[in-house]
């Protein structure tokens, strides 16, 4: 279970893809958008969203609530057509309708034909994304066992909780290997094991070479399951961060006491300092510097207490580009942390990097 | 995908989920209900009052006709039922959304929901008209003028409601659509007879206003069909030395059929209202 077929790196449905609409784009970006606006009257959802996603990556798609994220969704499916601006999904325009068989789509609010059982739901979809009809019985039965409902592929949708409907959703997604999977919020309904499954098949969908356009609020989640983020908010791109550029972003926080102005000017020749309490964080430290900085420290009359290492998470720069407070030791997974971007409804001048 | 295969996959899906949700097995149960009870009342009438010459035969079609607007506005009924969820509500809960992601156009699925709907208020229009006119005879030896006809007239009307709630529902929440598809319905039943009686009375102004009524909706029009293929032939009316013209005022009961223009009216009605619907749902926010 939860292991996708064929995880094996290599493009397997590339021919496919050739042959199809497109074809000329089989290595060109999955997602492009250039400033992309919509608006519902007066309200502007999307002010112009300008990024690029490219084929094989793992594409978080982060910002707080009413940042326009799932309009922004629906735009790329065809859903919804933008007010200004272009884009290209999988090498064609936004709502060609073609291109949607090879797009699997999560939406944030899904709900089942509840009269259905899920074998069922999921002969529609197959019906519906045009499959041949000979690969159903093994599509279904690959779909059902990666999300985890193959004992109760029988049952009316219906009967299931929210939790079992989400992985019905992500079943339906993941129909006829599409090569581009938009997910949305794809764990809001799961437990704990359940958004565990869900990181796995994204991984595995990674491994297969599928792109994958994850929209979350959950930054931790978003953190360990892809390779670049987008933060969006107020209907724009506000930073574009590559989480193995992020996690290199390392720093020190130390404990010291002594002459506070001595020991700050020594610790800013290895990286721009900030006092946070009792504490003094260096950021962009190297790791072989660190012994020397203390060195210095000590030799500049500081008595050294303490000496932790830190990495910048993803909600450290989320919350400093959107204004919250930072809080650099918040590394691990917290709904706290999913609560605090949900409920954040202001902020200073935003920063684009 | 080709529109006709789109359209095939959501009519049977809808077909499916009349089966499921028991709209299919209700309308089988009702009709034959009407059916049972529909013998049972006329042979009872037949047994007060033999049927034997045609003031008998007016009075049993003018029975019939009660009854058939009875029908008539339970198929109206049923149909603004049916089609009043069929498309927004579907929208705002979810349910469309991850099928209109997949390669289907929007016009697809309001065609695919309307022929499968269609499909099963036509033939239970047909199957209860027919078995009701067949009880009657049964019971009483009165045929109307038109068997045939008269149910077919009925599914037409019921085509035209269904139409227009389906097309209402692309864009106005499912109560407040259904409530306004029935009262047009009621108003142009209403313009119809008041047409009816202009056409008695020599009246333009009431005949203005059951034409206008006719063209804004044509439900009315397949209406006064079905009261004309109900209704005695002319023969019989003779015999009884009746005068079609004095029964012209009475909302049961049409001298003639309507004119092939008005039944190309109510094709070209259907159609445009689709296409509106089709226009209104491809511009829908989702």
């Amino acid at each position: 279970m939860f292991a996708l077929p064929g995880s094996t790196r290599q493009r397997e449905g590339a021919e496919e893809a050739a042959a199809g609409p497109g074809a000329g784009w089989a290595d060109g970006p999955a997602i492009e958008t250039r400033e992309l606006r919509k608006e519902f009257g007066r309200t502007v959802a999307l002010a112009g969203l300008t990024m690029t996603v490219r084929r094989g990556e793992v594409f978080g798609f982060l910002g707080p609530n009413g940042a326009g994220k799932t309009t922004a969704v629906k735009l790329l499916l065809g859903l919804t057509r933008p007010s200004a601006g272009h884009g290209h999904v999988l090498g064609e325009p936004l709502g060609d309708v073609a291109t949607r068989r090879r797009v699997g789509y999560l939406p944030e609010l899904f709900r089942y034909q509840g009269w259905m059982t899920a074998r069922e739901v999921l002969a529609l979809h197959c019906e519906l994304a045009r499959l041949p009809r000979s690969s159903w019985p093994k599509e279904i039965a690959e779909a059902l066992e990666l999300v985890g409902l193959a004992d109760r592929a029988d049952d009316r949708s219906e009967t299931y909780s929210k939790g079992m409907q989400q992985r019905l959703g992500l079943g339906v997604a993941l129909l006829g290997r599409p090569e581009l999977v938009v997910l949305d919020e794809p764990t809001s309904a799961l437990d704990p094991i359940g958004r565990q499954d869900v990181r796995r098949i994204i991984g595995s969908l990674r491994d297969r070479g599928t792109t994958v356009f994850l929209n979350s609020h959950l930054l931790t989640e978003v953190e360990r399951v892809c390779d670049r983020v987008a933060i969006v908010d107020r209907g724009g791109v506000v930073a574009e961060v590559s989480m193995a550029e992020l996690t290199q972003e390392r720093g020190v926080r130390l404990r010291i006491s002594g002459p506070d102005g001595a020991a700050r000017q020594v610790a800013a020749r290895y990286g721009p300092t900030r006092v946070d309490g009792e504490w003094l964080a260096v950021d962009g430290i190297a790791d072989a510097d660190v012994p020397a900085l203390v060195r210095e420290l000590v030799a500049a009359g500081a008595a050294v207490h303490a000496v932790v290492p830190t990495r910048q998470s993803l909600e450290d720069r989320f919350m400093a580009l959107l204004g919250a407070d930072g809080n650099a030791g918040a590394a691990a997974e917290s709904d706290a942390a999913a609560d605090a971007v949900a409920s954040r409804s202001s902020g200073p001048e935003r920063v684009r990097p | 995908m080709s529109g006709i295969a789109a359209i095939a996959i959501i009519a049977r899906l809808t077909l499916r989920e009349a089966v499921r949700r028991k709209l299919l097995w209700s309308l089988a149960g009702l009709t034959i209900a009407i059916a049972v009870l529909t013998a049972w009342g006329f042979s009872r009438l037949a047994d007060a009052s033999p049927v034997t010459g045609p003031i008998e035969m007016v009075g049993v079609s003018q029975v019939l006709v009660l009854l058939a607007f009875m029908f008539s506005f339970v198929l109206a009924m049923t149909a603004v039922f049916a089609a009043s969820p069929a498309i927004g509500p579907e929208i705002e809960s979810g349910l469309l959304l991850a099928m209109l992601a997949r390669p289907i156009r929007r016009g697809d699925v309001l065609l695919g929901r309307w022929l499968g709907l269609s499909l099963v208020l036509v033939v239970y229009a047909l199957v209860a008209g027919y078995l009701e006119i067949g009880a009657v005879a049964w019971a009483t030896g009165y045929l109307p003028a038109e068997p045939v006809q008269a149910p077919l007239y009925l599914a037409g009307q019921t085509l035209v409601l269904l139409t227009l709630a389906i097309v209402f529902s692309t864009r106005i929440a499912s109560v407040a659509g259904g409530a306004v598809a029935v009262v047009a319905y009621g108003l142009a039943w209403m313009a119809g007879v008041l047409g009816g009686v202009g056409d008695s009375l020599n009246s333009d102004v009431l005949r203005w206003a059951g034409f206008v009524a006719h063209v804004v909706l044509p439900s009315d029009i397949l209406w006064r069909g079905s009261v004309f293929a109900l209704s005695p032939t002319e023969q019989v009316l003779k015999a009884g030395g009746l005068d079609g013209r004095v029964l012209q005022v009475s909302p049961f009961y049409a001298s003639s059929p309507p004119g092939p223009l008005w039944l190309a009216w109510c094709v070209v009605w259907i159609v445009a209202a689709l296409a509106v619907g089709i226009v209104l749902l491809r511009d829908r926010e989702v």
